[in-house]
């Protein structure tokens, strides 16, 4: 059974969800940014019913772990077309959502059927395998796919400041998490100590949502070029 | 080897990232002006030093706390630590990236006088309420 720091990281996590939601609701941003938000609102169903298959089941129930990998699986896609999202705000003047859709679409299509060869090749229990390896991918594709974006904010001088924060705090996050899968690749000596690191980088992104949210007014803006490590 | 290959990736993007992401936090704060009050106490007028950064985060330890900076506060003070890490490291082999880390310690200093002067601002507004009642 987890022990009471992974409780009380969960149950953080579950606040901090619950106060995106609440902020977004607040300051009328849901609609304007509701893939982002719908992607918080499954995290914070899913992390809840997580809790309840976890009380009833048990940690080392094939139900947990199933409803893990799958769950796991379907808020990597949200996480995607979050992401998608986020490019539609920063194109939006350039009138390119129908390319940008297609394209989502079809990277999306393209990463699932890598999944599919490689689970394929090497395993016989497909859907378990390929739900892992599919989120494994589409980590990746996220992370490539913000830090495009980044470069793209910084050559368009987008300005928008909670665009620019909310990019940046998923390119935190995506850079955090494919740290934390090498590492654990890498040297699972080092990873067995760093228990606890994972699932509090979890919580950083809705923290820094809804201090996006809640913070940042709407017409706030600023200078990206300023905010590159490198000036430009 | 891949793995190695990933993570550094990722590490290096991580970095990026955070210091991007410091950087639009303190960006609100640069264009703020210090009130007479703060300037006198801090000492800071327009440009900051990083060598004041503590003793500005000690005066602000001294004002009742804001939940609504506690964060942004903790997230400067990690990027400040970030940077004087960078400046008794590879800055020393670089001078460019020591006059890089001393303006962006000026910034931080500068982002803390900013706090500093809001939740001064913000304890006038409760003792006057306090009055008021």
């Amino acid at each position: 059974m987890p022990g009471s720091a992974d409780y009380v990281i969960w149950f953080l996590g579950i606040i901090l969800e619950a106060s995106v939601i609440f902020c977004a609701l607040r300051r009328k941003l849901f609609r304007r940014y509701f893939f982002l938000n719908l992607y918080v609102l499954l995290e914070l169903l899913v992390s809840l019913g997580r809790f309840r298959v976890l009380a009833h089941e048990g940690l080392s129930s094939p139900t947990y772990r199933y409803f893990y990998f799958y769950s796991d699986a379907l808020l990597t896609i949200a996480l995607f077309f979050a992401v998608i999202s986020l490019y539609m705000f920063v194109f939006e003047e350039m009138k390119v959502e129908r390319y940008l859709r297609v394209g989502a679409i079809l990277l999306l299509a393209g990463t699932s059927w890598f999944s599919y060869e490689v689970v394929n090749q090497s395993s016989h229990r497909m859907l378990t395998y390929f739900a892992f390896e599919l989120s494994q991918n589409l980590y990746f594709v996220g992370l490539v796919l913000t830090f495009v974006l980044w470069g793209a904010i910084l050559k368009l001088r987008e300005t928008r400041a909670m665009v620019v924060q909310l990019v940046l705090s998923l390119g935190m996050y995506f850079s955090a998490f494919a740290a934390s899968y090498s590492l654990s690749n890498l040297s699972p000596d080092i990873f067995q100590h760093l228990v606890y690191l994972v699932p509090a980088m979890g919580c950083l992104l809705p923290l820094s949502w809804a201090y996006s949210f809640w913070r940042v007014s709407d017409d706030a803006r600023l200078t990206p070029a300023r905010l590159a490590v490198i000036p430009r | 080897m891949m793995a190695a290959i990933i993570f550094v990736f990722s590490v290096a993007a991580l970095l990026q990232f955070f210091v991007s992401y410091c950087r639009s936090l303190i960006a609100a704060s640069v264009k703020h002006p210090l009130s007479v009050e703060v300037q006198d106490v801090t000492g800071i007028a327009t440009s900051a030093s990083g060598e004041d950064f503590a003793r500005v985060i000690q005066l602000l330890r001294l004002c009742p706390d804001r939940p609504e900076d506690r964060g942004e506060i903790r997230a400067v003070g990690a990027y400040f630590g970030l940077l004087n890490f960078l400046q008794a490291t590879l800055a020393k082999a670089v001078p460019s990236l020591l006059a890089w880390t001393e303006t962006e310690r000026g910034h931080c200093t500068y982002f803390a006088a900013v706090a500093l002067d809001r939740r001064i601002a913000f304890s006038r507004d409760m003792l006057a309420q306090q009055i008021e009642i």
